[in-house]
């Protein structure tokens, strides 16, 4: 089974991100921020993460960057999951290394469609 | 809604339109035509209903003919075929005919289908031969979305992978809009396939997807035959997933959903 961590200071949005996940068969690790979610990738890379921008201690695309530099950091899917919708923004976050983008709001088809795109599924 | 009702309107659909409304019909017609009776200012569905028996050739039947025949639909749908189109069917056709391709989507709905298609000619490893898109549908207010290329957030995310959305698109304040080079490329036209309709012949490529299997059988047969007579010699034909090869037609070997003319598909792969 494969693993997606989800990185969202939302519980709601983590709970939902959660369900939608579950039914493509993902087992869900839960980070409540940037710095949490680098403690769990640490400890043991996931195949995918769903990441939130916006979040206290450390945001998005500040894990992202120090995800990518970390031994066996380049491996995760990483799908960033925001309501940063500018096309510089976006730009800005594939730059860092992130491989799908999600525009908040969103629905479970739309998971689907860019998990695919990221090649998770 | 009640039965008569429901029978005029089916009837109604499939005379003007070749659609023939299976399934739960009574849902689908509430929910389709729901908001065409706020737009139009009337009480109820019953009340459009009503009207459109009293005069079933004015603007309103006419509308609701429209309103039941959009579907909801995405960029790229079906990637296996978009991935086939690029990589076999146009650089083939493009090489038998360097002059240039004349690609038609039949039913193109609100666009996403013209736009895909356009992404990939841009998007071509190997320049093609100039290419000229002809979409057509029978509802005005989805040609005229497409027209304007003005899509939201959630329908651009629908089969958009994100970095054809930079790419080809531009923001607007809460929607995404077509480059303009892309929307360049196609031309629009209000075109019903149940007509009897002139359009130019020689199309090299016909998309006609998840289209005609909706049709009832003579429309169906009466809209392939006329596709069939616009596509030119050598031409593919592209279908919905599932849709079976009309008669006269093999399927192209690797390009999943594509056709050819019996007898003709040897000759483009040899060349």
């Amino acid at each position: 089974m494969k693993t997606c961590l989800v990185v969202d200071d939302s519980r709601v949005v983590r709970k939902v991100a959660r369900r939608i996940l579950e039914s493509l068969d993902f087992e869900i690790i839960e980070a409540v921020d940037g710095a949490d979610a680098l403690t769990v990738c640490r400890g043991a890379m996931p195949d995918a993460v769903l990441l939130d921008w916006h979040m206290p201690m450390m945001d998005g695309l500040e894990f992202l960057k120090r995800l990518r530099k970390e031994p066996g950091g380049e491996e995760p899917a990483v799908v960033f999951c925001s309501a940063e919708n500018k096309a510089e923004r976006i730009r800005e976050a594939l730059d860092a290394g992130a491989n799908e983008y999600i525009m908040k709001p969103f629905d479970g088809e739309i998971v689907v469609a860019k998990f695919d795109e990221a090649g998770l599924l | 809604m009640n039965a008569p009702d429901l029978d005029f309107l089916c009837a109604l659909v499939r005379a003007r339109s070749g659609l023939m409304l299976t399934g739960e019909r009574g849902f689908f017609v509430e929910t389709r035509l729901a908001p065409l009776a706020r737009r139009e200012g009337l009480a109820s569905v019953s009340e459009v209903i009503e009207r459109v028996m009293r005069e079933p050739s004015g603007a309103l039947a006419r509308a609701v003919v429209e309103a039941m025949t959009v579907q909801e639909t995405a960029f790229f749908r079906d990637r296996q075929v978009f991935g086939a189109l690029a990589s076999t069917v146009l650089p083939a056709l493009g090489e038998a005919k360097p002059t240039g391709l004349r690609v038609w989507s039949a039913g193109c709905g609100q666009g996403q289908e013209a736009y895909s298609l356009a992404m990939l000619v841009d998007e071509a490893d190997r320049p093609l031969p100039p290419i000229e898109i002809l979409a057509s549908d029978l509802s005005t207010a989805a040609l005229e979305k497409a027209q304007a290329g003005i899509y939201t957030h959630f329908e651009v995310q629908r089969g958009l992978p994100i970095r054809r959305l930079l790419r080809h698109f531009e923001e607007l304040d809460e929607a995404w809009r077509v480059s303009s080079a892309l929307r360049q490329r196609v031309r629009w036209m209000r075109l019903n396939l149940i007509d009897p309709f002139r359009v130019d012949t020689g199309y090299d490529l016909i998309l006609c997807r998840n289209v005609v299997s909706a049709f009832a059988p003579d429309a169906r047969v009466t809209t392939l035959a006329r596709l069939e007579q616009a596509l030119a010699p050598g031409g593919r034909l592209v279908l919905g997933a599932g849709e079976p090869a009309p008669d006269g037609f093999e399927p192209v070997v690797g390009s999943p959903c594509v056709f050819a003319r019996s007898g003709e598909h040897q000759i483009i792969i040899a060349a």
